[in-house]
Formats: structure tokens, C-alpha cells, sequence
């Protein structure tokens, strides 16, 4: 580097550089999040919506399942199981989350397990709606197959 | 060592190696699950496996970090840190916190720990990496607010270096970002969008401030070269990591959400994200190259040179190969991520705290010229083993990666196989990913066996004269 570049010059790249695109982001965060709940659907979600994401949380799901892509990578995604099991139809894909979660964990040797979380009726039903509702968020026509 | 009160620093790196094994321990069990899933099942299914591996990777990189901070902040200083008495406190409240919120994922359901900890009153857990109990995060705020305030104490009452200054800056990042934490809103997309505040602008921004600060630490002390050079490049790696890494959070944003100036945004300038970590690269190998003397702890050195290497193969490389969105709407969420992920953060942080600790351990057992050759040795056994075992994962993780694209994710509905079909397909790449697991492991058995080697020579070492320190 030539010796005309002093340390003050980088110090300077670095505090304006830091701080203008930190402002940027600012910014980009203010426009994303009046975006948001439009591309969402915000107004759609109801109380068993909210308590759905509660048992997807407290039951630790992103531990195996990726949801949008985020999370583990040992089990299949659910933001468009909705799609891949349900057909898109919501009562048949509640239907089969009771099912499927009452089925767990399988008599399948050395397949992968999912536990037994001992959820209601009510409880599956509101994950359902959960995963309803996240499967219509606007993503970007992610992912490129029903197979997440 | 100059200043008595670096010496607080010893407890917070062994506490770091502790739960770097346990770590490990955890990353075995999940790589055998994924070949069989009945192993361990259902006393430690999979999610609660993963959970202790990364958050006990999120815990010892934080007590790196912060043995890192009250061992070089004093030197920098040129003075006594501001309490060392707060400082054993705060190891003790956080050693306990971090402990007892392992014990709650391993011992009982998580559902139940959820409900034991009050999480209803303020919904917290259950978001990957931030699985922490709502009282354990409100743990880690106090520890770091205590650890940030001594920090900050002593480099206000003392010398104000660059070095200090980065680092300060960095470690009021961290607990500021951490914040975000708390938020949890409804809306998952919402929810969604500042999660990753927490988890990009923590390991791509403020993050990268501590790991420049700490390099910059050791290579000003191994090589002797003149500080302000050193803290030139300092400056530009951090400015080249904030210029990238800010907007660069834009390549998170593709497909949970957010518009579609994302797409273009994100990949711009994640595409950016491998300059800072190359020119730290030419940073470490420059500055060693121009040396203006020889340190007797060699492995110091190789953990100095290593890091910028395996950092920038891990996050700039293969975090680039799959940055951009039209190739990340294909790869999103396959091995490939994980593979990017192993390698980032054993080549970047992990290492740093080895790094470190390599240079600042032996200093603090009475031996400031390093560890004895034998000792060094095998410390370099140990770093070649898990940096060859890294990155015998991450190869047999991209493969996966790959296959799992070409299979699940490029065919038309229909044609693609589901993903258990797929994963299925990629059994003989979990064996090697297994087989290099336990490389790695025996690696950290090297590492750690190395502290015990040739303590006899120690004495001598220890009254030879020092080489000059800048």
C-alpha cells in the first residue's frame, strides 16, 4: 500500500462508510416493515394463528423443520406443507396434521423420529392455521417445488 | 504478563474449552443421527441435540471473546483492569447461567421448560439460536452489560488504542443487537426480519470488529511490526466489513418476506462480504512476512495465520457460492448452508479464541515465551487435525448440498424426489461427514493434551528474555 494512504484516511472509510450504510438500513427497515404486513397478510391472523406460532415455538419445531428455508435441515420444510400435504385444502390438511402428529413418534427402524408432543385437538388445529397462514406469505415464489 | 488483573482472563478461556468439547460431544451424536435416526431417541431427539451443540458454540465464542477482552484491554490500557473483582462475579453468574440453561434442554422437554421459565409472559424461545429461556437472555444482558461496563472503565481510564476502540465498539454491538432478542412480534415475517438482526449483524458485522481486534492483537504482539500500519489495516478490514455486511443482511431477505429489491440488494453486496475476510488474508500474512522479530510461541502464529485463511475459505468462499439469489433460490436451507456454516464459524471464531488463547494461556501460566516446542507441537498436531477435519465436513456437506439441489430442487413438481427420498441419497456423505467428526474430535483431544505437555521445561523457558514488545 502506498504510504500516502495514512491510517486517518481509514479511519474515516470506516466511520462514514459504517455509518451511511448503517442509515441505509435504517431505511431499507423502515420501507420492509410498512411492506410487511401487506406481503403477509397481517390482518389474516387470527388468534389461533398466534397460538399456533406459540406451539411452533414452545415445541421447538425449528429444531428439525426449516420454515421459509430458516431453521434445521433434518426434517422436511413446512412453509408450503400446506401445499405438499394439504393440497391447499384446509380441511383436509388439518385432517392430516391430526393424523400425522398422533401417529408420532413412527415404528420406522433407523428413520429419522419425530417425538411425541402430546398437543390437543385445539392445538393442532392452530398450528394448522399457523402453517395456512405462513404457506400465503408473498416469498418470492420460494420454493421452486411442492417439495420445499 | 504485565498487569496482574489479565489474569482473570484464565477461567473464561477454560470455561470456553469446556464447552467447546461439550460441543463437539453433541455434534457427533448429531452427525450419527443422521444416519440413524433411533440412536438416542427419544431421551435426546435430534432438535434438543442441535440446540446444546450451537448454543453451546454461541456460549464459549462468548467466553472467548470475553477472556479475550480482560486479557488484551489491560495491555492496551496500559493499566489495571477496572475491577477484576466484578469480572470473576460475571464469569461465575454466567458459567451458572449457561450451565443451568443446558440442563433445562437436556432434562426436560422443551415444551415444559417453556412453561417452568414463564416463557407466555414475555414469548422469547423456540427461534433457532435463540432458544434461550426468557431469564436466561435477561442473564446474558446483565453479564454482558457488567462485562462491557469493566471493559469500558479501564480503556476510559487508560490508554485509548485502536485495537480498544474496535474492540469496545464491537462488544457494544453485540449487547445492543441482542436486544432484538426480545422481540418477538406475531407475525413471523415480521418476527423473521429482525431475528436475523440478532443473528447477521452479531457473526457478518459486530463480530467481525471483535475477531479484527483480537488478530490485530496478537500479530502486533508475535511480529513486532509497527502499530500503526497494523492499525491501518485494521481500520479498512472493519469499514470493508460494516460497507458489506450491512446491506449485505439483504441476501437473509430473499425469500422469508421482504420486497424484491432484496434480491438485488442482498446479492450486490454479500457478494462484497468475502473482501473484508481476504484482505485479512493479506493482512496476517504481510504483517508475519515483515516481522520485525521472532516470537518463541510459534502456534500462536499458525492459529494467527489460519484463522484469516479457514474464515475467509468459510465465510467469504463458500459463503459466496451461494450468496446470489438466482442460485440461492435453489440452494436455500440445503447442506450447503450447513456447510458454509461449519467452516465460517470454526474458521472465523472458533479459531480466533484458539488463537488467543494460544498465544495469551501460557503467558498467564508463567510462561511468556510460549509453550515449550513439545507442547507446541502437538498444539499444531491438534490444529492441523481439525482444520484438515473441517474441512473434510464442509466438503462432504457442499456434495450433499449439490446432490440435494440436483434432486429435490431442480426437477418440476413431480419429477423431484421428497426430501426424506433425498436424503436417503445422501447417506454415504453423512458417513464421511461422520468420519471427519471424529477427526475433529481427535483433534481437540490433541488441542487439549497439548496443555499438559512438557511442563518441566517450563522454568528455563520462563527466565529466558523476552523478545521486545512494541
Amino acid at each position: 500500500m502506498a504510504e500516502k494512504f495514512t491510517k486517518g484516511m481509514a479511519r474515516n472509510i470506516y466511520y462514514g462508510g459504517g455509518f451511511f450504510f448503517l442509515l441505509l438500513l435504517l431505511g431499507l427497515t423502515v420501507d420492509t416493515v410498512r411492506q410487511l404486513p401487506e406481503r403477509s397478510n397481517d390482518e389474516k391472523i387470527t388468534p389461533e394463528v398466534a397460538l399456533g406460532k406459540e406451539l411452533w415455538e414452545t415445541n421447538n419445531c425449528i429444531g428439525c423443520h426449516s420454515l421459509m428455508g430458516e431453521g434445521a435441515y433434518y426434517a422436511p420444510e413446512l412453509a408450503n406443507v400446506f401445499d405438499r400435504r394439504g393440497l391447499a385444502n384446509e380441511e383436509a390438511f388439518k385432517g392430516f396434521m391430526q393424523a400425522w402428529l398422533a401417529a408420532q413418534p413412527m415404528d420406522n427402524p433407523g428413520r429419522r423420529k419425530m417425538p411425541q408432543f402430546d398437543l390437543s385437538q385445539e392445538e393442532v388445529d392452530a398450528l394448522a392455521e399457523f402453517l395456512i397462514w405462513t404457506s400465503r406469505i408473498n416469498d418470492n415464489d420460494w420454493p421452486p417445488n411442492i417439495e420445499g | 504478563m504485565k498487569y496482574t488483573s489479565q489474569l482473570v482472563a484464565k477461567p473464561y478461556f477454560i470455561m470456553a474449552l469446556i464447552l467447546f468439547a461439550g460441543q463437539i460431544v453433541f455434534g457427533l451424536l448429531m452427525g450419527i443421527q443422521y444416519i440413524d435416526g433411533d440412536i438416542g431417541f427419544p431421551a435426546i431427539p435430534f432438535n434438543v441435540a442441535r440446540m446444546v451443540h450451537v448454543n453451546l458454540l454461541i456460549i464459549w465464542i462468548l467466553f472467548g471473546f470475553m477472556g479475550a477482552s480482560y486479557y488484551l484491554v489491560p495491555e492496551e490500557s496500559e493499566t489495571e483492569l477496572f475491577s477484576p473483582r466484578l469480572a470473576r462475579i460475571t464469569f461465575w453468574v454466567f458459567a451458572a447461567a449457561a450451565v443451568a440453561t443446558v440442563l433445562g434442554y437436556l432434562l426436560v422437554p422443551y415444551a415444559e421448560l417453556a412453561r417452568i421459565t414463564q416463557n407466555h409472559l414475555l414469548p422469547t424461545m423456540g427461534r433457532e439460536f435463540l432458544e434461550q429461556p426468557t431469564i436466561t437472555k435477561f442473564g446474558i444482558v446483565l453479564v454482558c452489560l457488567s462485562f462491557i461496563f469493566n471493559i469500558g472503565m479501564t480503556i476510559l481510564k487508560g490508554r485509548k488504542t485502536v485495537v480498544n476502540m474496535v474492540l469496545i465498539t464491537g462488544l457494544v454491538g453485540l449487547a445492543v443487537f441482542f436486544l432484538f432478542s426480545f422481540y418477538n412480534p406475531v407475525n413471523l415475517a415480521l418476527d423473521k426480519y429482525f431475528w436475523w438482526f440478532v443473528v447477521h449483524l452479531w457473526v457478518e458485522g459486530v463480530w467481525e470488529l471483535i475477531l479484527g481486534a483480537i488478530l490485530a492483537f496478537v500479530l502486533i504482539k508475535v511480529t513486532g511490526v509497527d502499530r500503526e500500519h497494523i492499525e491501518k489495516w485494521l481500520y479498512l478490514i472493519i469499514a470493508m466489513a460494516l460497507i458489506s455486511g450491512l446491506i449485505g443482511m439483504g441476501h437473509h431477505y430473499f425469500w422469508i418476506g421482504p420486497p424484491e429489491y432484496w434480491l438485488w440488494m442482498g446479492s450486490v453486496f454479500s457478494a462484497l462480504e468475502p473482501v473484508p475476510f481476504f484482505m485479512m488474508v493479506l493482512f496476517a500474512f504481510k504483517m508475519v512476512r515483515e516481522r520485525r522479530r521472532q516470537h518463541h510461541n510459534q502456534v500462536a502464529v499458525t492459529w494467527a495465520l489460519g484463522t484469516s485463511v479457514m474464515a475467509f475459505l468459510g465465510a467469504g468462499v463458500w459463503g459466496f457460492i451461494h450468496t446470489l439469489a438466482p442460485v440461492n433460490y435453489y440452494t436455500h436451507a440445503t447442506q450447503l448452508t450447513a456447510a458454509h456454516g461449519h467452516l465460517a464459524f470454526f474458521g472465523a471464531y472458533a479459531m480466533i479464541v484458539m488463537c488467543i488463547i494460544s498465544y495469551a494461556m501460557p503467558i498467564l501460566r508463567g510462561r511468556p515465551q510460549g509453550n515449550p516446542v513439545s507442547a507446541q507441537k502437538v498444539e499444531k498436531f491438534g490444529f492441523w487435525a481439525m482444520c484438515i477435519a473441517m474441512s473434510g465436513i464442509t466438503l462432504a456437506l457442499t456434495v450433499a448440498g449439490a446432490l440435494q439441489v440436483a434432486l429435490q430442487r431442480i426437477p418440476e413438481s413431480g419429477e423431484a424426489l421428497s426430501f426424506m427420498a433425498t436424503q436417503g441419497e445422501l447417506m454415504g456423505m453423512y458417513w464421511v461427514r461422520l468420519g471427519f467428526g471424529v477427526l475433529f474430535a481427535l483433534g481437540l483431544v490433541a488441542y487439549f493434551a497439548s496443555f499438559f505437555v512438557g511442563a518441566k521445561t517450563v522454568d528455563v523457558e520462563a527466565r529466558a528474555p523476552l523478545p521486545e514488545t512494541p
